[in-house]
């Protein structure tokens, strides 16, 4: 706010980029063209597991359209088959002993064109002596299990983690009146952006400069990995992220296309462009989720939620390849207490290798928080269908109350702030929750079944806290740089980029509300490391909490600035000048005022200045966050269940957020209909599944399915407004609230609607087979009850 | 294979692979970049244009087919003075994030509306059903076709 409390530049301004992509003149990867550019593929495993004997390229090398083939040999002798991964550990660019997931990376055909490279894969021949594969990640560390990492000590696996007080936990548990727990899978999904994963790299061999432009949410991340791998000073290396056709947390990783166009370029001189296609991007890019859960809640006979305990094992693939901070090897699991008041909790989660593609957080999930309020939500669901009391009553029942943020969780969060009674009770007043169960009732004894399901959810977004919170022991603060031209236009560079989420209205909003600017003057400049400062990128909702924060600041110090040069130009003191409406006036004199545009010029003229004021107005500022920020929400999701053909039909779906202060509502908008839209698909369909010797089935649109309009109905969207008490502005993030919090909504109303057969649980994805089964089950089940009374 | 395409009213002949699909012709060879390709298997119709006056996905159609015959692409949407009102509508309704099926999109909701000018929202919905969009839930497309459906006075 203003000191008049005036957001003149804030509110539901139409997009800056919109101009662009409505004409098809957006710039993606693929659209970029050099001359002299050569095309590249990627040969990939059919198998899950196997060594590799032998790899004969020479009928590829033959090929007249070919100019280069790499296998894991070439690359290994120039020290490029494994890369690091953003988690520490390394995954291989090119196979050279075995291959470890079925669309593993195992050669690179450089040729004169898409086709023929495509054309020369086929001229590869590799032998492969199959191993026995690990799929099942719930027998990863059986003894005799088949080994994925065999070079590395400790086999299948990776890491053992516990957060919370195991022995205060286990004492509330003994003593509760109420004990539930149930195993929950969280499956394997993947993002699918529309757009693939792509690049163009181009190393210049006289300068020693390599430009590449790729599908990157975290250029400056990939600068340092590449600078690393390949011995090219960090200086020397540009990472550019044009337009990118949707990300979600996919393309934050560094895959082994990009290094092998790297090392394409660097042998040939010339550019090499790789794009995937959409098999390769759905089964071997990152996918997110996988975890096999076994979630209990103690809780006293009346319903007051006393303790939550939760032992995980989580497939992370074939690599560790997730990309979260460092220090949290479950991501940010441990919120698993969700958004109620409980005495104690615990959690352990162990991670292991199997023979998949690597990933884990790839996919809107705020680190793991999906995971975490799923089991939560599933969990508080249960406790009230145990208790025959009324979901929606025992959650507000549970909740955290205004006056206890900020909030210390028994797993070690602070909460800034919130007040979720006020949200949830406005998303039941939205969806008039009595009238919805009154017709619940009057269906079923029509024979209908109407679910009605919520979900609660806090999330903990913008990481984070340099001391703690990091990527490859880089802490995750972030820059921003602005200046003001001598007219008053200002330009700010970034250290994060839009994917579609539209920082360049954004952002251009939140330097012209601290400046008195219109946002028509504030040009952003962003995705590229030779003209933005250093951060660690965009996911994880952390745009508008840190980078949008560092903006902020920058802003502000350019204002206070720009103070001095006015107070020059008044020939008054600095500390008679007051910030008013987006002027510095003389206090006192209000008419006498000067608009930065003004104080811009002088600041570039030939006014002398009070000594030790520099000229020019521009600041730079690193914003590193003192906490997380916590979005919250209430969901309520209302279906249809055909129980004899197990369709499941989303008929409402009413979302109320609290994001803190909106920026652009619009915007804030837009994303919570991508994410309720992810949670009808996260919950109803998509899944990437494998047989049992590790074949991917969902390795195209027509295997792995995704919602489309006629899925997804209009939603009914609310908001609460709490602000941040530690963000400049008091914004908090929204990019994943809706992914975050939709799919138990989604799931907990398909189990509402099949109560009648006695179904309590079905794990995603609830496809018209698994629905229908759930019910076969539970027929059955009570069948055999009824006959054995 | 030497064929001619009519794209965006102008005739390109040229010597084509009978293999080429029609959106690496449309993108590789005449450089019209705003049609995207996605899927390979006709889902996500991230690469709609028109092939005489029907929206086709031209990942699945081969550019021979076209030969001597009419393509239009987002890039011929706007006349030389004006958006055309879907180009509009998606800026004024937040109907795109990414832009990557926007162009695909506003191809079909331009000949739905040439087709039925005045569609509800179900028929919005049905229309758009081929086509994918990760990014808005649809609702904003969906605002999007029906705001241009009232703003479409001045088209033909």
């Amino acid at each position: 706010m203003t000191e008049t409390g005036v957001n003149h530049a804030y509110g539901p301004l139409p997009r800056k980029e919109d101009a662009r992509f409505v004409r098809g003149q957006g710039k993606y990867v693929d659209d970029i063209t050099l001359p002299g550019m050569l095309h590249g593929a990627v040969l990939r495993s059919p198998l899950a597991h196997a060594r590799i004997t032998s790899v004969d390229a020479s009928a590829a090398r033959a090929h007249p359209a070919v100019v280069e083939v790499l296998t894991g040999e070439d690359l290994a002798e120039r020290g490029l088959a494994w890369m690091p991964t953003l988690f520490g550990d390394v995954q291989a660019v090119l196979a050279t002993d075995k291959v470890r997931f079925q669309g593993q990376e195992v050669a690179f055909v450089v040729a004169t064109d898409r086709y023929a490279a495509r054309d020369a894969l086929e001229l590869i021949v590799v032998d492969y002596e199959p191993l026995p594969p690990l799929i099942d990640a719930t027998t990863a560390l059986d003894p005799g299990a088949p080994v994925v990492r065999d070079e590395l000590p400790g086999g299948n696996h990776i890491f053992d983690w516990a957060a919370g007080d195991q022995a205060a936990t286990d004492a509330v548990f003994a003593t509760a009146d109420v004990v539930l727990g149930c195993d929950m899978n969280y499956p394997r999904s993947h993002p699918a952006p529309l757009e693939t994963c792509g690049a163009v790299a181009d190393f210049d061999p006289v300068s020693g400069k390599l430009t590449m432009w790729s599908t990157s949410q975290a250029p400056h991340a990939h600068r340092i990995l590449y600078a690393a791998l390949t011995q090219i000073p960090e200086h020397k290396i540009r990472v550019v992220s044009p337009d990118l056709g949707g990300g979600f947390g996919a393309k934050v990783p560094v895959y082994p296309g990009y290094v092998c166009a790297i090392a394409a370029s660097m042998s040939t001189g010339r550019p090499v462009k790789w794009v995937e296609d959409r098999s390769e991007n759905l089964m071997s890019t990152a996918f997110a989720r996988d975890y096999h859960m076994h979630g209990e809640i103690a809780a006293t006979a009346d319903g007051q939620i006393l303790g939550l305990r939760a032992r995980v094992l989580a497939d992370h693939g074939a690599f560790n390849a997730v990309a979260q901070p460092s220090k949290f090897p479950a991501g940010f699991f441990h919120i698993f207490t969700g958004s109620y008041q409980t005495h104690a909790a615990y959690c352990e989660v162990t991670g292991v290798y199997t023979n998949k593609a690597p990933g884990g957080v790839a996919y809107s999930c705020s680190f793991r928080i999906t995971e975490a309020v799923y089991l939560v939500e599933r969990l508080t669901d249960m406790l009230a269908r145990e208790l025959r009391q009324d979901p929606a009553q025992l959650r507000m029942r549970n909740l955290l109350r205004p006056e206890q943020f900020p909030y210390t969780t028994p797993s070690g969060w602070e909460y800034d702030s919130g007040d979720y009674p006020r949200a949830l009770q406005l998303a039941l007043d939205m969806a008039d929750y009595p009238a919805l169960r009154r017709e619940q009732a009057q269906r079923r004894a029509r024979g209908q079944y109407m679910g009605i399901g919520l979900s609660f959810f806090t999330e903990g977004v913008g990481a984070g806290p340099r001391g703690h919170m990091d990527i490859m022991g880089l802490g995750m603060a972030d820059g921003a740089d602005l200046r003001v031209h001598p007219s008053g236009k200002a330009v700010l560079a970034i250290s994060v980029q839009t994917q579609g989420q539209g920082h360049e209205t954004t952002f251009a909003q939140l330097v012209a509300h601290e400046l008195g600017l219109s946002p028509d003057d504030v040009e952003v400049v962003h995705g590229d490391t030779d003209r933005t400062p250093f951060g660690l990128g965009t996911y994880g909702s952390r745009s508008t909490p840190v980078s949008g924060a560092a903006a902020v600041v920058a802003a502000r110090k350019v204002r206070e600035r720009a103070r001095l040069v006015a107070a020059a130009m008044f020939e008054a003191s600095a500390d008679d000048l007051e910030w008013l409406d987006g002027m510095w006036r003389v206090r006192g004199d209000p008419d006498q005022a000067l608009g930065i545009a003004e104080i811009a010029r002088a600041a570039h003229s030939s006014l002398e200045l009070p000594a030790g004021v520099e000229g020019h107005l521009d600041a730079s500022a690193v914003y590193n966050p003192p906490n997380l920020t916590f979005p919250f929400g209430a969901y309520i999701c209302v279906t249809d269940v055909d129980p004899g053909t197990g369709e499941v039909k989303v008929r409402r779906f009413i979302a109320v957020d609290d994001c803190g202060v909106r920026i652009n509502p619009m915007i804030v908008e837009g994303q919570v209909h991508r994410g309720l839209a992810d949670g009808i698909g996260i919950a109803l369909m998509q899944s990437i599944s494998f047989d049992e010797i590790g074949n991917c089935l969902s390795g195209s649109f027509m295997d792995y399915l995704l919602p489309t309009s006629l899925e997804c109905p209009s939603p009914e969207l609310g908001a609460t407004v709490t602000p941040s008490p530690h963000h400049p502005v008091g914004a908090k993030g929204i990019g994943e609230s809706a992914t975050v919090g939709s799919p138990p909504a989604v799931v907990n109303s398909v189990i509402d609607a099949l109560a009648p057969f006695g179904v309590t649980h079905a794990d995603m994805p609830l496809t018209p087979a698994n629905v229908w089964l759930a019910i076969q089950r539970a027929s059955a089940a009570a069948g055999q009850a009824a006959a054995g009374r | 294979m030497k064929i001619t395409v009519t794209v965006n009213g102008t005739d390109y002949p040229r010597v084509v692979e009978p293999r080429l699909l029609l959106i690496h012709f449309l993108r590789d060879e005449l450089g019209l970049t705003g049609s995207h390709w996605g899927c390979d298997t006709s889902n996500c119709g991230a690469c709609v244009v028109w092939l005489d006056d029907i929206p086709v996905k031209s990942c699945t159609v081969l550019a021979v087919m076209a030969d001597g015959r009419r393509v239009t692409t987002v890039e011929g949407l706007a006349s030389r003075s004006r958006l055309d009102p879907v180009q509009e509508a998606f800026a004024a309704c937040h109907g795109l994030q990414c832009g990557f099926c926007t162009p695909g999109m506003m191809m079909t909701a331009r000949w739905l509306l040439d087709n039925n000018p005045d569609p509800t929202e179900e028929e919005v919905r049905e229309a758009i059903s081929g086509q994918v969009c990760r990014c808005t839930g649809y609702e904003n497309i969906v605002r999007s076709v029906l705001w241009a459906a009232k703003h479409d006075g001045g088209q033909a």
